[in-house]
């Protein structure tokens, strides 16, 4: 897809896993296209994780272990680990994540930020100091955005389309969002398997993608009050949300990533 | 018809990144430069370089704005052409002077899809983010989104 525009600064947007990724190295030495090994394999990656979890794809494993016809001793080792994961976000949700929102086997409300985060460490490793990744909406940022300024991330505004609702500010942070979509399915809460219609958006901040996804997904099925009074328990990430109303509240510990 | 508001939006993303400030501002601060010293605002974008030549719909500007049209991009949907007026080297308006009024797809792409995306990238250049979180957007979705002009080099 595309790539590169400034020197210096690598840009580059893959199509995978549904969205978008968007890759932004603001001091990138490499090459500036997708040819670039450390590049190559950050979207090597979300390609493996796309062909191997999703489940709209009938011969993905999340697909074949859903159904049955494959066990998951003989699943790559990542099943085991996600799986491991969403359990326990399960558990510290008070089961509002679920791995089986439409009845069937579905982890993809953790897989794409574990994804997301795993791509950025992907360049880490390569040797990257600074990076962000960008998974349709879900970012990992990785050091700050050049010259020791921090990450700045708009949080869109779900009811006035075109608007930011504030912006965030951080180093080796995540923000991931959760809300209604203009289009595709809502949210459900387990608990009722209903859409979850209490919150218009719900964005949560903190070291890690994975977690900071799967929390706004739970947190989004909980509802504008459990949300708040869930979040505020949870160590090391913060949140802050806006209600189909538009009022908003934020916990507290939120104000340390505002500019 | 979604393959149409995928064309057109993506070509005004393009439009867009293509003559923002970051990616040409030798010729944006030199119009307006003129703008702000001559005094004569409304010819002040005929000073910049050939490529993002003078249409005739610069406005009565103030005398610190400086209008730079882009050229008319000839999509398969018909033509496209984008204004820009800058103050203090900042965008402070876009314009679309031409867009496809064809079809009734054309007419929403032109209702919804451009002024959400001049008013994201207003917004975004303002804030001055690296990045956008939102609720999920489909990877059709992302063609008109502020994260694709960002990526575009916004």
């Amino acid at each position: 897809m595309t790539s590169g525009t400034r020197p210096g600064r690598l840009r580059h947007a893959e199509h995978v896993m549904g969205t978008v990724v968007s890759f932004d190295v603001p001091d990138w030495a490499g090459p500036r296209s997708a040819d670039d090994a450390a590049l190559g394999r950050a979207v090597r990656w979300l390609h493996w994780v796309d062909a191997t979890f999703s489940p709209y794809r009938d011969d993905s494993e999340v697909s074949r272990l859903g159904r049955g016809s494959l066990a998951l001793a003989d699943c790559a080792p990542e099943l085991a680990e996600v799986l491991s994961a969403c359990a326990d976000v399960s558990a510290r949700s008070g089961g509002y994540f679920t791995t089986t929102p439409g009845g069937r086997f579905d982890p993809s409300g953790y897989v794409k930020g574990w994804a997301i985060e795993r791509a950025a460490a992907v360049l880490t490793a390569a040797g990257s100091a600074a990076h962000s990744v960008n998974g349709g909406g879900d970012i990992q940022c990785v050091g700050d955005r050049g010259s020791g300024q921090p990450w700045r991330v708009g949080i869109a505004h779900p009811l006035r389309p075109g608007s930011l609702a504030l912006v965030v500010c951080g180093r080796d942070f995540a923000v991931a969002t959760s809300g209604l979509a203009e289009r595709g399915p809502h949210i459900i809460n387990p608990h009722t398997g209903q859409p979850a219609t209490g919150l218009a958006s719900i964005t949560v901040v903190g070291a890690g993608l994975a977690a900071a996804d799967a929390y706004a997904t739970a947190a989004f099925a909980m509802g504008s009050a459990g949300a708040r009074d869930w979040l505020e328990t949870v160590a090391g990430y913060e949140a802050f949300a806006i209600t189909p109303s538009g009022s908003a509240w934020q916990t507290s510990g939120f104000r340390a990533y505002l500019g | 018809m979604r393959r149409v508001i995928l064309a057109v939006t993506g070509t005004i993303a393009g439009l867009v990144a293509l003559l923002s400030f970051k990616s040409h501002a030798p010729a944006l601060s030199a119009a307006t430069t003129s703008g702000t010293g001559s005094g004569s605002s409304a010819s002040s974008s005929s000073s910049v370089p050939g490529e993002f030549p003078t249409g005739s719909e610069a406005t009565d500007l103030p005398k610190d704005e400086a209008a730079i049209t882009g050229q008319v991009a000839n999509t398969v949907y018909g033509p496209v052409q984008v204004q820009l007026i800058a103050r203090d080297s900042k965008i402070v308006k876009v314009a679309i002077l031409q867009q496809p009024t064809n079809t009734i797809h054309d007419i929403q792409i032109g209702q919804f899809a451009f002024p959400r995306l001049i008013s994201e990238t207003l917004a975004a250049q303002s804030a001055k983010i690296d990045a956008v979180s939102g609720a999920s957007y489909t990877s059709a979705g992302y063609i008109a989104s502020l994260q694709s002009a960002l990526d575009h080099g916004l």
